[in-house]
């Protein structure tokens, strides 16, 4: 078989077939992993709530509030266990990491502490600001510890802002966005209380 | 030239990395941990054996003026197959390589192959040059992400080899990328001469 001439006629021909083609194999391929994607987005996110609560029985139904700053809506999980709300998990953000957008799992108890968080999605330094999913909940340095703690009663600021919280060793930017992402939460947990 | 010739061409004496020194955007971008590097070498691997086939298959149907597009549909197809189904079955490595992943069309070891090669071959060595080329890019992506990653976290393959207090940070920033990418070219040019 000789080369196809490059006659106009061809060249559309070629397009449109090698195009067509393309767009059929990945309709088919996206068809086959839709529910796969969906799945793993699922088992991922039903992780980190479990991750943040203590331990419940029963994830109530979940909602979306608006934040007092505008922006994005934050969305809630409570959790229960026999019948009581034993804690919410708040997926909370925010877009002032050291590369932009932070998304956090954050859980707050019955009594306004946070229990638990885990960092869903980030683009931090790796070995500076990726340190945040282990710094913030590390038992033996109270000072850098969250869990337990509420904006109440603890200013959720880094101590080079006068805050109570020490920041990750070179990678104060991503702490104090880390901590607002955190007060964002809580205070529409407040809100969303009163 | 034999298959063998042409499969382990890739490896050192024109890898695509050190030698060729195409695709430079992932490999500076991806190899901070060895794993990282695998996973991108691999799904390179992939679309690079694929369109070779692929281009290899077609290459007289298609008109000369169109065919640097007709190759990019074909490479992109095989990229956007590769990024959905390791959305759906590696989440986590997903989670670690999606912004380059994409890339991968952009790559110009990819259609650099297709054009230089595939274009020219028959399916068989296509296959064997792709396969060749792909597994060298793995094989330079995880010595440098494997070297990254001791150096600047002190571990490999996310298994601890000494504690975190040590380590020279640099290596797992972008500038360690260049570094030791310097390094590793000088090396090899220093084996190659000895030849």
């Amino acid at each position: 078989m000789a080369k196809r001439e490059s006659s106009f006629i061809n060249m559309v021909v070629t397009l449109v077939l090698v195009t067509g083609i393309a767009a059929a194999a990945l309709g088919f391929v996206y068809d086959f992993t839709k529910g796969p994607i969906e799945a793993a987005k699922a088992k991922a996110q039903a992780e980190a709530i479990k991750q943040v609560l203590p331990e419940f029985d029963e994830l109530g139904e979940s909602f979306k509030t608006l934040t007092e700053a505008g922006g994005d809506s934050l969305e809630f999980f409570p959790a229960f266990k026999g019948g009581e709300l034993i804690g919410t998990a708040i997926k909370t953000y925010t877009k002032n990491g050291f590369s932009g957008y932070i998304s956090i799992m954050a859980g707050i108890d019955k009594d306004g502490n946070f229990s638990g968080y885990s960092v869903l999605e980030h683009k931090e330094t790796p070995g500076l600001g990726s340190k945040m999913d282990t710094w913030f909940n590390n038992t033996k340095k109270p000072n850098q510890y969250v869990i337990g703690k509420s904006p109440e009663s603890t200013n959720f600021a880094v101590s080079k802002d006068g805050g109570d919280i020490d920041a990750i060793t070179a990678s104060t930017i991503t702490s104090r966005a880390f901590l607002e992402a955190l007060s964002l939460a809580y205070d529409s947990y407040k809100k969303n209380k009163e | 030239m034999s298959q063998l010739k042409n499969f382990s061409k890739g490896f050192i004496k024109e890898n695509p990395v050190f030698v060729l020194l195409l695709g430079m955007c992932p490999t500076l971008g991806v190899t901070s941990s060895a794993i990282n590097g695998l996973g991108m070498g691999l799904a390179t691997t992939f679309v690079l054996l694929m369109s070779n086939i692929v281009v290899s298959l077609v290459k007289k149907g298609i008109p000369d003026k169109v065919r640097i597009p007709a190759f990019i549909v074909i490479i992109a197809t095989f990229v956007t197959v590769v990024e959905l189904t390791m959305q759906a079955y590696l989440p986590s490595l997903f989670k670690s390589l999606g912004l380059f992943i994409p890339l991968i069309v952009v790559n110009c070891l990819v259609l650099g192959r297709a054009e230089a090669f595939a274009s020219k071959n028959n399916v068989l060595s296509s296959m064997v040059d792709g396969l060749g080329m792909g597994l060298g890019f793995t094989f330079a992506l995880v010595t440098l992400g494997g070297i990254r990653e001791v150096l600047g976290s002190g571990k490999f393959f996310d298994l601890t080899i000494y504690p975190e207090n040590y380590v020279t940070l640099v290596f797992v920033l972008s500038p360690g990328a260049f570094i030791v990418l310097g390094y590793l070219i000088a090396a090899l040019n220093l084996i190659k001469k000895n030849d």
